[in-house]
């Protein structure tokens, strides 16, 4: 057996694989989060909540309408993005015009309400999600197993991210949308209606969380909880990469998910804090993020 | 950079904090009378309170305001949020268990080493956290404090999902007998009202006026040539082992350590007790964490979940009533 550092290949192939899966989902949400913090200037505590209830729309629509996996990767991310316009709406709207600490505060407590309400009626325990049927088993690469689901979620992540990069970056949406974030009253007096646009960012970024938890359900299992530990993680990455780019928060995602999957291999009593550490790193180093312009 | 203010509604960015609200205006120093009054009315009150309400009960809303009272230092009067302090609180707790229950350490001098422990963690924490402001410091903090938390949930001596339990109260000072209902009881009060004063005195030193100086306009404050840094660790260190010694004290009262107190909801409930107490003011964090406290308990016999009602009073108080309790009755006064 191929043998690197005293560490079996296909077991440290493995841990990469587990490593940029793990990444993909950091690089979904923090890319909600930076979509979301450079229009609105809003941290979205809520982002690991609007996660865990895309995955839960996903098995409840199971259980209750019998439709799969692939409706409900359009259905549950919908779902998501509508609920949490309407909260943008009624409630975050009124504070746009504070201290933004306050963004932060209220989506916390949003975060508390959701993941409460779920945990009282769902208990805290995992339901397993099925893997849809059309990617069940796996692929032999030779070198490592490779489950097809896990391929799909590698590669739908890779997709959503850089079509997320060229809706921002290419489009005229998105240009609406990075004008609005250099200068809203400026955007505004050339017609355009900058509280809809922050009203569909905020759906957007809500949405991409609920899409991440529907990727997610068949790998991790849906629970209350899946959310809430995943969000300080996010927010570790988002630290990492600086929230100056949206291409910055996807990079630190994958890299964060690879270099931990890499520590489960080489010192596993460090993988869960690796990240932290890296960012106590990163803030010694590059106080503004790898990514980051500000000062 | 925006800075929290207690007095006046909080502006957005783009003002940059230009507008200095002073503490009070001319003819409104009968305010400071009526807090003197108040402070004398509270400490009477808890002299006389176990022997009219459940002692054990008081102790631990006199622990959880303590730790308000230390983060509302932070938040109140330098304007940083920290979303870690439970690192502090719930780490220092793991230290004064440990010294207590392992070492056999006497009490007062086992809390005294929560709280350094917890401000040397705080010295660590901050220093890395004071590198960046407003939203990104309650990031970080929250994401150290994280690793805080892991750190104690693998290293040996906390035990893990068991924690530390039947921590004996010990002896003060190898004296007086903590199992006494009354004894623990004033301890626990003398801690709480030393913890209290500190704050106060830091508050209105020389030092907490450069703090709120931070608050008002960081970039002024440079200007003046204060080394805002400097002030702004010195704040987070004494915030983290007043913390601490709030943690402390509640390991020696309930002879338990767990994760509970380190996790990063207990971080979110001192942040709720500050804000709907009223943050910036003195007395706000205490009456704040007395009530989530007192709301907690009526709700753990209740079939209701707690943290839903939280998420809930979290959000009523963000939307609504930002003052908090003590902050609109302040304003009622003055109106």
């Amino acid at each position: 057996m191929t043998m690197i550092f005293g560490i079996p290949l296909p077991a440290l192939l493995g841990q990469l694989l587990i490593g940029f899966i793990n990444g993909s989902f950091y690089a979904l949400l923090s890319l909600g989060l930076a979509v979301i913090f450079g229009l609105l200037r809003v941290i979205n505590f809520a982002h690991g909540a609007q996660y865990m209830l895309g995955a839960f729309t996903a098995y409840l629509v199971l259980a209750y309408t019998g439709l799969g996996f692939w409706p409900a990767l359009i259905v549950a991310p919908l779902i998501v993005a509508m609920l949490s316009a309407v909260i943008e709406r009624t409630m975050l709207s009124r504070l746009y015009d504070l201290d933004h600490l306050y963004g932060l505060l209220f989506t916390f407590g949003l975060a508390l309400i959701i993941e409460g309400t779920f945990r009282y009626y769902f208990g805290a325990a995992g339901n397993p999600y099925p893997t849809p049927a059309l990617l069940a088993g796996g692929t032999n690469l030779g070198f490592m197993f490779m489950p097809n689901y896990r391929g799909f979620v590698v590669v739908a992540s890779l997709v959503i991210c850089i079509s997320t990069w060229l809706l921002i970056e290419k489009t005229r949406l998105g240009a609406y949308l990075r004008a609005a974030t250099e200068n809203p009253q400026l955007v505004q007096a050339f017609g355009v209606n900058v509280p809809l646009l922050l009203t569909l960012t905020y759906a957007l970024g809500a949405g991409l969380a609920g899409l991440a938890g529907v990727l997610a359900a068949p790998i991790y299992q849906v629970s209350p909880l899946m959310g809430s530990n995943l969000i300080i993680i996010v927010f570790a990455v988002v630290v990492i990469g600086g929230m100056g780019s949206i291409l910055g928060a996807i990079i630190s995602g994958y890299m964060l998910g690879i270099l931990e999957g890499l520590t489960k291999v080489f010192y596993p009593e460090a993988s869960n804090i690796v990240v932290f550490v890296i960012m106590a790193i990163v803030l010694m180093i590059r106080p503004a993020g790898l990514f980051g312009k500000e000062a | 950079m925006t800075s929290l203010d207690h007095t006046s509604e909080i502006r957005s960015e783009g003002t940059d904090g230009t507008t200095v609200t002073p503490d009070r205006k001319p003819g409104q120093r009968d305010l400071s009378t009526i807090g003197f009054v108040l402070a004398g009315i509270a400490v009477v009150g808890l002299l006389v309170a176990p022997f009219y309400v459940y002692p054990v009960f008081i102790m631990s809303v006199l622990c959880f305001a303590l730790f308000a009272i230390a983060f509302n230092l932070l938040l109140g009067y330098v304007g940083l949020l920290s979303f870690g302090h439970a690192a502090f609180f719930g780490g220092a707790a793991y230290f004064t268990a440990h010294a207590a229950k392992v070492w056999g350490w006497e009490p007062l001098s086992a809390i005294l080493l929560g709280a350094g422990g917890a401000g040397l963690i705080g010295l660590l924490v901050g220093y890395l956290a004071i590198r960046r402001q407003g939203i990104y410091f309650a990031m970080v903090t929250l994401a150290l404090s994280q690793m805080i938390f892991f750190i104690f949930l693998q290293a040996p001596f906390t035990h893990g999902e068991d924690g530390i339990q039947g921590v004996p109260r010990g002896y003060l000072l190898g004296i007086v007998n903590l199992n006494d209902p009354l004894n623990i009881y004033y301890f626990v009060l003398a801690i709480f009202l030393f913890g209290f004063f500190a704050v106060w005195r830091i508050v209105h030193s020389p030092f907490g006026h450069v703090l709120k100086a931070i608050r008002e306009n960081e970039n002024r404050t440079i200007s003046l040539g204060y080394r805002v840094e400097r002030y702004k660790l010195g704040a987070f260190v004494m915030s983290a082992a007043i913390a601490g010694l709030a943690g402390s004290t509640k390991a020696i009262v309930f002879q338990i350590a767990t994760l509970t107190d380190v996790a990063w909801q207990m971080s979110g409930e001192v942040v709720l007790m500050t804000l709907l107490g009223g943050m910036g003011t003195i007395f706000g964090p205490a009456i704040g964490a007395a009530l989530v406290v007192t709301m907690q308990h009526y709700f753990a016999s209740m079939d209701f979940p707690v943290t839903v009602m939280i998420g809930i009073i979290f959000v009523l108080c963000v939307l609504l009533f930002r003052r908090g309790i003590v902050g609109e009755a302040i304003r009622l006064i003055r109106r």
